[in-house]
């Protein structure tokens, strides 16, 4: 659920414009030398768009009554890292700003900065984090992914607060409507986005677990690990 | 088979907490949080209109005349990524067997 058009008054959308270009400039530099050097890790690349495409069009129910849809860029962060998390998800953002009145054209700054940049990049802090400290794979993906679908969200509502802080009590006031609204609804679906995320992480092992540790997302021992407990 | 216990289980919990969530609200349709937010602007700034209404950035945009539009653009959406997907684990699936 992106901010609609025109709902982010000035400085705001443009600050975040300002936020968020420069990633998408690294991201695009990155993107080009992955591409450019490293040809086979060019379907990768599609399954983690495509996770986007297809999770970021899922407007699932939610316990407290309302709809909103898991991002899927947790994946992709994992995978390529934030700035590449960045570049796809825009792809997706514009498509739905253009063709489906979701999200908007102004606040494309602000959408790609949380679910393109500040989540994918809670996702690959947790995630590194998880494997230095030796817990299993899947449920270190599981954790980076929820808290990135979490985590988009907490910026969102912290990015209308910030634009329309309440009469009394201000930005506080505003934040905790706003959180009230787009964290709760999200809790289930974040769940349910780490669970697929890391089931689709046991297929691309089966099945293309050299390009995992050409990219340095696992390791060696690590792999063996999971290969040997069978999962 | 375990991940896909737990995947299913999730899953299961996920059903349950939505028919929870409907029986906890009878009048809700269920309807985006986005649009739940605006109206949250709108009780803190009942002034506020969206400064992009008369604007030219709505030109250069498609707008869907109605839900059945809209909910089959998002419908493509899912589906160019489904075969994309599909495509990537039958392929090096296949690959792996033949070796």
């Amino acid at each position: 659920m992106h901010i609609f058009e025109g709902f982010l008054p000035s400085p705001w959308w443009q600050l975040w414009f300002v936020f968020s270009i420069p990633v998408i400039f690294f991201g695009m530099y990155r993107l080009n030398k992955l591409v450019s050097e490293k040809r086979e890790l060019l379907p990768l690349l599609a399954v983690a768009g495509a996770f986007i495409f297809v999770l970021s069009s899922l407007k699932m129910p939610s316990v407290t009554g309302s709809s909103s849809h898991p991002t899927g860029t947790g994946m992709a962060a994992i995978l390529f890292g934030p700035a590449i998390a960045a570049v796809l998800s825009i792809i997706v953002l514009l498509y739905q700003a253009i063709f489906l009145a979701h999200g908007g054209l102004t606040t494309l700054g602000a959408n790609v900065a949380s679910m393109g940049i500040i989540g994918p990049v809670f996702a690959y802090v947790i995630y590194k984090a998880g494997m230095k400290a030796n817990i299993n794979f899947y449920v270190v993906v599981f954790l980076a992914t929820a808290f990135a679908d979490w985590a988009t969200y907490v910026v969102t509502a912290t990015q209308l607060a910030l634009a329309f802080p309440a009469e009394v009590g201000g930005v506080a006031a505003s934040l905790k409507a706003f959180l009230l609204i787009f964290a709760t609804t999200q809790v289930p679906l974040a769940i349910m986005e780490g669970a697929l995320t890391a089931l689709i992480f046991k297929y691309i092992i089966q099945v293309k677990s050299d390009s995992l540790i050409e990219l340095k997302v696992i390791t060696e021992s690590v792999l063996n690990k999971i290969k040997g407990a069978g999962q | 088979m375990k991940g896909e216990v737990i995947f299913g289980v999730i899953v299961v919990l996920f059903i349950a907490s939505f028919m929870y969530g409907i029986a906890a609200n009878p009048d809700s349709e269920f309807g985006g949080a986005d649009g739940q937010a605006g109206d949250v602007i709108t009780e803190i700034d009942s002034d506020y209109q969206p400064w992009t209404e008369d604007s030219w950035i709505n030109s250069i945009k498609f707008e869907p005349p109605g839900g059945e539009t809209e909910s089959l653009l998002f419908g493509l959406q899912a589906a160019m990524g489904a075969v994309v997907l599909g495509y990537f684990f039958g392929y090096y699936k296949g690959k792996g067997q033949s070796n």
